[in-house]
């Protein structure tokens, strides 16, 4: 047995005071905990990766592979036997780019929507911000998304488009892909514990986003007039922009931007508090 | 003078049971619920109910104090709220009344191998397990090789643990929360896994962290672990505390509190019964040598079992062949045990009365069995019912060493002794 009490030890004044006690209606972010936690949120999505390609031949080479082919059968459908307008530029470099969007967002959204329910053992076993839960989910297509970044670079080259100053600009347009997938992905995750519909619609609502979104074809195809209806779509604002970044040319104007960004923002703000607002029954349901 | 590091006051955890109209249907489905949103404003209106539900409180009114460096063992049967009120301090779950002060980092160990992932190496699972935990990759990289040491699996580093043996898997997993340096660990039964040597060595390394001015909160059924370990004591029944001091007196209250009366098991009203019903089992009781009732039974002690019967006719001298099955946790049967036997068959039975088995120095270990009742009178069977009773045996002193033996392999213990002749 030990003895409790041993006079040398002194507390550290500076020690972190936890309280616990209920929280009623809207909780705050709660942010300095995040923080704290943020190596959390770097091994969660290293290992999401680590797992992804374990146990492949081919490993990463997957990364090129999957969306590359994906470009070259929407290539052969929609530009030679659709014929979609691809605003003058070839068609596979035209359509990768938007596919480089899509893929990030869908397969964020695809990742995180299950990944709390994934993850139910940790929730009902140990304390972190659940929020590092989806969020890692969107940090690890990262990965995905550099190697796609690599390759439109390639093809640039390939098919002698010069960059120009605007693809300066590609990391906002991909810091508005994020914070829609990130967004979104806090939405559906938290929903799904709740109701596990949200795992059978969320494969469904992805197949259609990506044809309501300009990844197969241009938005030009959109009448001007409704294209600042048609950016309420985030994805549009989005896949448009990383094409006047990486082409160099678009039919993306300030009002489509700012209504795009508007819904992106909106969307991951409510996200998180939506998020944090039930977070604390997670345990108790899932 | 110690400082408090933990401050409980009247903390609680209710539940809302939803009385289920639909039996079968365990998650909620957004149907069920737009179609109760639809018709709930119509329900108000008319000044209904809402809803049959009813609130549970797995928690009540807990409040303590715990000081620096102390090693508070939580005790209590199972559903007594202890896993509760870990998860409530480790802040999985948020209570819903009363509030608790925690000064310090605070570490939870509610499972050994929260996080890790079979397919990722060992030298993968203790970052990320130790990440989960709360450690910085700093601190665990400073730990590293203390951590592989501590859990002996070098050669295993750069295997998945998917290949590990399960020794070696808690091993690992307890090595990495054992180095865990918060102010307050609150761990809970995770000790009863492993070897028992390695189990000395967790517990070892357990009073050495709570030397250091750490303090610990320990759940566990084992009142050797929690005898070792602990300082103080709280007993938790049915969600409240019923006793807060030293050790040794919460152990005791807690063993008496467990063999205080004890309802026997009614069987008068099972449906699910075969044979004539001349004679029927109306319940079982178990009592102890000195003829106390108890609900639980501790390997090594004698017991007794009453099966109280009504019968039709009185007799003198009956052939009675009664006998019950005993079934293992797993659900193996494991022994019969009956009047045939024995040749005690020859019985004299009342209108009223009970049948007893007496079974010196109970020789099953820690478990839930099942048993099934059986009785034969005169040549025709009068009464059976499958899964009658169910026997809840706790870790006893079956060897009397003065330790509780644990559920380590097995059901049965056997008496036995050990000699060594040399040449």
């Amino acid at each position: 047995m030990n003895e409790p009490n041993n006079p040398e030890l002194r507390l550290d004044p500076h020690l972190p005071i936890t309280y616990i006690r209920p929280t009623k209606g809207w909780a705050a972010l709660n942010l300095g905990d995040l923080w704290r936690y943020r190596e959390l949120l770097l091994i969660l999505a290293q290992r999401d990766v680590k797992l992804r390609y374990k146990q492949t031949v081919l490993g990463v080479i997957w990364v090129i592979l999957q969306p590359l082919l994906a470009a070259f059968i929407f290539a052969v459908i929609f530009g030679r036997f659709a014929n979609l307008p691809s605003d003058g530029f070839p068609y596979l470099l035209f359509t990768y780019a938007g596919l480089l969007v899509w893929n990030y967002f869908s397969e964020s959204v695809g990742r995180a929507g299950p990944s709390l329910l994934d993850q139910s053992r940790l929730i009902t076993k140990v304390y972190f911000p659940r929020l590092l839960i989806p969020l890692s989910s969107t940090v690890g297509v990262l990965v995905d998304l550099t190697v796609a970044l690599v390759v439109i670079l390639g093809m640039l080259f390939f098919f002698a488009v010069a960059p120009t100053w605007q693809l300066l600009t590609l990391p906002l347009w991909l810091l508005l892909v994020t914070v829609v997938a990130a967004g979104v992905g806090l939405w559906l995750s938290a929903l799904s514990v709740y109701y596990r519909d949200f795992i059978f619609a969320v494969p469904f609502v992805l197949q259609v986003g990506l044809y309501a979104s300009p990844v197969v074809y241009s938005a030009s195809l959109v009448p001007e007039k409704l294209r600042g209806l048609y950016a309420l779509n985030p994805l549009v604002g989005a896949i448009e922009g990383v094409r006047w970044a990486v082409l160099g040319r678009s039919i993306i104007t300030w009002e489509m931007t700012a209504v795009s960004a508007g819904i992106a923002l909106l969307t991951f703000l409510s996200g998180l508090f939506f998020f944090r607002r039930v977070e604390r029954t997670f345990a108790d349901v899932i | 003078m110690s400082y408090s590091v933990i401050q409980a006051e009247n903390l609680g955890k209710s539940y809302k049971l939803v009385r289920q109209i639909q039996p079968g249907k365990g998650y909620k489905t957004l149907q069920e619920d737009l179609r109760s949103a639809l018709r709930w404003p119509l329900a108000r209106l008319r000044g209904e109910a809402n809803h049959k539900k009813e609130t549970f409180w797995a928690l009540k009114d807990v409040s303590f104090e715990v000081k620096q460096g102390e090693v508070l063992g939580i005790i209590g049967r199972n559903g007594a709220g202890k896993s509760t009120l870990l998860k409530l301090l480790a802040r999985i779950t948020e209570p819903s009344a009363g509030q608790a002060r925690l000064v310090g980092r605070v570490g939870s160990l509610l499972e050994v191998g929260t996080g890790f992932h079979p397919e990722l190496t060992g030298r993968e699972n203790i970052y990320l397990n130790g990440a989960i935990l709360g450690m910085s990759r700093q601190e665990i990289r400073r730990k590293f090789d203390e951590i592989v040491d501590f859990a002996e699996v070098e050669q295993f580093l750069d295997t998945p643990v998917k290949r590990y043996s399960s020794g070696m898997y808690v091993r690992l997993a307890f090595a990495v929360a054992a180095h865990l340096e918060p102010e307050i660990l609150i761990v809970d039964e995770v000790l009863a896994v492993g070897d028992s040597r390695f189990q000395e060595k967790c517990l070892g390394k357990m009073s050495s962290v709570a030397h250091e001015g750490r303090t610990i909160l320990f759940v566990s059924h084992s009142m050797a672990a929690v005898q070792q370990l602990c300082s103080t004591g709280i007993v938790l029944d049915r969600g409240r505390v019923v006793f807060n001091g030293p050790v040794e007196q919460a152990i005791a209250k807690y063993t008496e509190r467990n063999t205080g009366l004890v309802q026997g098991i009614d069987l008068a009203d099972r449906p699910d019964r075969k044979g004539s019903q001349a004679l029927r089992f109306t319940s079982v009781s178990l009592h102890d040598e000195q003829d106390r009732p108890i609900e639980r039974v501790l390997s090594g002690q004698d017991l007794r079992l009453r099966f109280y019967y009504d019968s039709d006719k009185a007799y003198d001298k009956a052939l009675v062949n009664l006998a019950f099955n005993i079934y293992s946790p797993q659900g193996v049967l494991l022994t019969n045990l009956n009047t045939k036997d024995v040749a005690q068959s020859y019985l004299p039975i009342g209108r009223k009365g009970y049948f007893e088995c007496q079974w010196p120095r109970f020789n099953l270990r820690s478990g839930v069995y099942t048993c099934t009742l059986f009785c034969e009178l005169n040549g025709s069977i009068v009464d059976w019912i499958q899964s009658a009773f169910q026997l809840h045996v706790e870790d006893g002193d079956f060897f009397n060493t003065g330790s509780l033996v644990e559920r380590v392999q097995g059901d049965v213990l056997v008496a036995y002794d050990w000699y060594s002749r040399i040449g």
